[in-house]
């Protein structure tokens, strides 16, 4: 039997079972997240805040319960200690989103999520970076500091949900939830060498998620394994009547659908996805992953998106034109930062001038100039139009494949500062996570692999995605569970770890 | 040259819900500042909007009140602007798609011309009916400014006329017909004092005769209907000054000053917001059912302008009486429950809009709480109809009612009230009064035939009222005049 000092490397799974049996207790498991912040978090720097003493009084809670005979069975979470990205509200705690706009500013109540994993026995603690607003890939636009990779502390761990993938890679938490616009949980996943969940558009709740761009927003899972990321996913999926965008229709035991083998099913190869700009060891990890689903029983054939090649336009017009509205309302006024000035729209620019970082502004200014009088038909309904098209594109692929693989990211984790001075660049980083997010499907990362074969790059994790109908995520994981089962990616700890 | 006046109105109304538009603080009026709020009211990080689905049901009964059409697809946008009361600094609104679009209203106005039937009304178009919600309030101290957040969220719906107005009395005329109508459909309760109905008013003046409008001038801060009515006959007057003046008006919008009853500029045409509107992504497209839609079409009420009529049409009251009983609702269904069938319903109409009010007012009782009922007018008209009792006994009769609760027969019966018809008892007391009086009677002898009305108000004196007037002066009359009495003859 491992001793209290491996608890941390637990997944989930592993360390409800070491609770149920009382092995541990819930306080041990929080004290090893603790332990292990506090020595990595100093090089990580993951964690923005975490009130040990309200972790604590529900890890107590926990144990109280345990010991009173409550089981896993009827609350899967009870005492395994989850971090939130710092996008999430959590009543009395602080919630930033990196930004230095939300600074001093408390959350009054809980978000859905978070309502959730407390219902489902979680010991919901801590704050987790983040790219300012989620606008960003790599966490370098933290008003904070950048989150570093558990890999290669030289590297980003990707973004937006850059300390959500870095903490749980690390092993300060037993898993994260952060969010996923346009790939801000998958890219990371990939990056640290985890699994990212992105569920379908309406299967989360969002009441409590501070908004980025409303229509393309949800939460997801960051996990140690693909059964993790289902028990999580268990907990805080299914309808929500504070959330008009949530779907009214049952939750399916995703625990079941892990397990089987792949015969018949159909996996779709992009063929607008085969271009150049792919790293060769990317390719090379995702090209043998997909035998590996091949000997594993499933079908591989080429499918088209069409439009793939308008995804990032389409993305960089509507994600900034919600964001330019859904930012509107830090002003100075209610709550957060306040530049006193002589009237209100003299404070307010003040306000919002200090605020804010300069990508925040960026999307900010953009997004209100695509939803300006003159250019609305042009930029916005036109972007619109685009985006049904995506969204059309893959029910179609669906038509004739139950899932769709390709690289999470064209490369693995690039160095801090690398892309910081090409907007651009940074934008395309997010390539084949963009289009999941328009069309509103299910997509997923799972490790496949790492870098490391030339001596010039280090042994950096490379992601797998898994893209499926919308509700597809049984079929998700199966595939995933599957293909984890069969290779030990998983198994591999960071250095950091 | 002679100018005309073209109007239109935007009215914004709150309506009648328990709970505001997107959350669950309560609509009410007057509370202590920031206590009906939430995060979502407030505009917190992370909240979500859920609409009030009986804000949608009221859009949509308005809708069916003003004759509009009900589109099968509405949906919710976002009006992106920046001002302290606003807690997103944006506003949910309805731009392209509203619940509700092209109907009209009517009403009369005396300015308008008569028709076939003689009556003076008019139709002003509406263009919509849409929902949105409300926004904070801004308070000013001698040194800060303050939000009070409570009416943030409240459902607002903006009716918005076509320029089909002509001037100030209609324009008046319009808002008090679209108030009553909105109070009757229970709507919204309308109270301007609160703040419940504000009005912007869109206006230009053009040469009479030409097509083409003027320059709209938009007004604002107008608090109260006469407030509209003022500045609208100022501002057409200082619009067509100008215009004789050679000067060009420009598009602009105006701050209506109450105190000094002038306008005065706010912003010109090229300070006015961009308001970006894009569709809200936070709320699904609201696409009615016809379930939904019969629900709501079972609580359209009888509008005001039908009453009347009905009223003057099966009542065969006059209009103002019909005005009366369609102005107080519950006085009209009282009236109309003694009234249904009954074959002088004026006499009851009389009683239920002079008598009962003004009983009820003085005796601080509201109508709810009457002892009374209905039938119990209908019984005492029927008395008096059927000479059991005269109209002047009737009078203590409703007043015993009033204090009592007691049904009219039962109180004539008990007091001895009933009217005296039998002749040999009248015979009785005509003799006595002419014994008792006898200058008068020989007046009347001498043909100073006024005497009899004084030698009748003594026969009533006597009997306490309770003679039957006709038949006492018919008797003295008789007995004056020496005529002997022959009893009927019989047939043999």
């Amino acid at each position: 039997m491992a001793g209290v000092s491996m608890l941390r490397q637990l997944n989930i799974s592993g360390l409800t079972e070491r609770l149920a049996r009382r092995e541990c207790s819930a306080r041990e498991s929080l004290q090893a997240c603790f332990d292990q912040i506090a020595q990595v978090d100093g090089t990580l720097k993951a964690f923005l805040s975490y009130d040990v003493a309200n972790a604590e009084a529900q890890a107590d809670e926990a144990d109280r319960l345990l010991a009173s005979g409550v089981t896993h069975r009827e609350k899967p979470l009870l005492g395994v200690p989850i971090a939130l990205k710092d996008v999430l509200c959590h009543r009395g705690q602080p919630c930033g989103c990196a930004s230095k706009i939300l600074q001093g500013f408390v959350s009054p109540y809980d978000a859905t999520v978070v309502t959730r994993l407390k219902e489902a026995g979680a010991v919901v603690f801590g704050r987790l970076n983040m790219d300012e607003f989620a606008m960003g890939s790599s966490t370098e636009n933290s008003s904070a500091w950048t989150t570093v990779n558990p890999w290669d502390p030289t590297r980003i761990p990707g973004g937006s949900s850059g300390g959500c993938a870095a903490s749980v890679a690390a092993n300060e938490c037993f898993g994260s939830l952060g969010s996923d616009t346009g790939g801000s949980i998958r890219q990371p996943a990939a990056l640290c060498g985890i699994v990212g969940l992105k569920p379908t558009y309406g299967l989360v709740s969002r009441f409590g998620l501070v908004a980025f761009a409303s229509s393309l927003d949800q939460i997801g899972p960051f996990t140690k394994s693909v059964g993790d990321s289902a028990t999580l996913l268990q907990a805080i999926a299914g309808h929500d009547p504070r959330d008009s965008t949530s779907v009214p229709q049952p939750v399916p035991d995703y625990r079941k659908a892990l397990g089987g083998d792949l015969r018949g099913l159909r996996i779709g190869l992009v063929r607008e996805f085969n271009v150049g700009g792919v790293d060769p060891e990317v390719d090379t990890a995702v090209r043998a992953a997909v035998r590996q689903l091949e000997s594993l029983g499933a079908e591989t054939v080429e499918v088209s998106l069409p439009h793939s090649d308008y995804a990032a336009a389409t993305y960089y017009i509507i994600a900034p034109a919600e964001a330019s509205a859904n930012l509107a309302r830090f002003d100075g006024i209610r709550y957060g930062l306040r530049v006193e000035g002589r009237d209100p729209a003299e404070l307010n620019s003040r306000t919002r001038g200090a605020g804010f970082g300069p990508e925040v502004k960026r999307r900010i200014i953009l997004g209100t100039y695509v939803l300006s009088s003159g250019y609305y038909d042009a930029f916005y309904l036109r972007a619109q139009k685009v985006r049904t098209l995506i969204r059309n594109d893959f029910l179609k692929a669906f038509e004739s494949v139950d899932a769709i693989v390709s690289p999470t990211t064209p490369t693995p984790a690039f160095r801090i500062g690398e892309k910081t001075e090409d907007p651009l660049q940074m934008y395309l980083s997010d390539i084949f996570t963009i289009s999941c997010n328009l069309a509103g499907n299910c997509g997923i990362s799972i490790p496949c692999g790492f870098t490391g074969a030339r001596s010039d790059v280090p042994r950096l994790p490379i992601g797998l995605q898994i893209l499926g109908k919308p509700f597809g995520e049984e079929t998700l994981f199966r595939i995933a569970h599957a293909y984890e089962q069969s290779t030990g990616w998983h198994r591999e700890h960071a250095p950091m770890a | 040259m002679d100018f005309e006046t073209v109007i239109g109105l935007e009215t914004h109304v709150q309506l009648k819900t328990r709970s505001k538009m997107w959350c669950t603080c309560p609509n009410t009026f007057g509370a202590e500042p920031n206590t009906n709020v939430c995060p979502i009211c407030l505009g917190m990080p992370g909240v979500l909007p859920v609409a009030n689905d009986e804000a949608l049901r009221l859009t949509v009964l308005t809708g069916l009140l003003l004759n509009c059409e009900i589109p099968k697809y509405a949906k919710f946008d976002r009006k992106n602007y920046f001002y302290p009361d606003s807690a997103k600094n944006y506003q949910v609104t309805q731009y392209d798609r509203p619940s509700t679009q092209n109907g009209w209203v009517e009403f009369e106005f005396e300015g308008a011309d008569p028709d076939a039937e003689g009556r003076r009304r008019t139709r002003v178009r509406i263009t919509r009916a849409h929902l949105e919600e409300d926004v904070g309030k801004n308070n000013h101290f001698e040194r800060y400014s303050g939000v009070d957040f409570n009416r943030a969220g409240v459902p607002l719906l903006e009716i918005v006329s076509e320029p089909d107005l002509t001037g100030s009395d209609m324009a008046y005329a319009y808002l008090r017909a679209l108030t009553d109508i909105l109070v009757r459909g229970g709507i919204s309760d309308c109270d301007l004092e609160k703040g419940m109905v504000r009005c912007d008013v869109n206006i230009s003046v053009r040469p009479r005769g030409q097509s083409t409008l003027g320059a709209k001038i938009e007004l604002k801060n107008l608090n109260s209907f006469s407030a509209v009515r003022r500045a609208i006959e100022f501002e057409s007057g200082r619009q067509i000054e100008a215009v004789k003046r050679g000067e060009a008006l420009r598009q602009e919008t105006r701050r209506w000053d109450d105190e000094a009853g002038i306008t005065e500029p706010m912003r010109s045409k090229e300070d006015a917001h961009d308001y970006r509107y894009f569709p809200e992504p936070d709320l699904m497209p609201f696409a009615p059912t016809e379930t939904w839609l019969d629900e709501v079409r079972a609580r359209v009420p009888e509008l005001p302008l039908a009453r009347k009529e009905r009223l003057m049409r099966d009542y065969a009251l006059p209009a103002g009486d019909a005005d009366v009983l369609t102005d107080h609702l519950p006085l009209g269904q009282f009236f109309e429950a003694a009234a249904r069938g009954f074959r002088n319903p004026k006499a009851i109409a009389n009683w239920v809009i002079n008598n009962l009010p003004a009983a009820l007012s003085a005796h601080g009782v509201r109508l709810a709480d009457l002892r009374f009922g209905p039938d119990a007018i209908r019984e005492l008209v029927t008395l008096v109809e059927s000479g059991r009792i005269s109209s002047k006994i009737a009078q203590d009769v409703f007043a015993e009612m009033f204090t009592s609760g007691a049904g009219p027969e039962a109180i004539v019966a008990a007091k001895g009230w009933a009217q005296v018809s039998d002749s040999s008892a009248i015979e009785g007391l005509a003799d006595e009064v002419i014994a008792a009086n006898p200058g008068p009677a020989a007046d009347f002898r001498a043909g100073r035939t006024a005497a009899l009305n004084f030698l009748k108000g003594q026969l009533m004196k006597l009997s306490k009222g309770r003679a039957n007037p006709a038949m006492a002066g018919e008797v003295l009359e008789r007995k004056l005049r020496n005529v002997v009495h022959s009893p009927p003859i019989s047939p043999s």
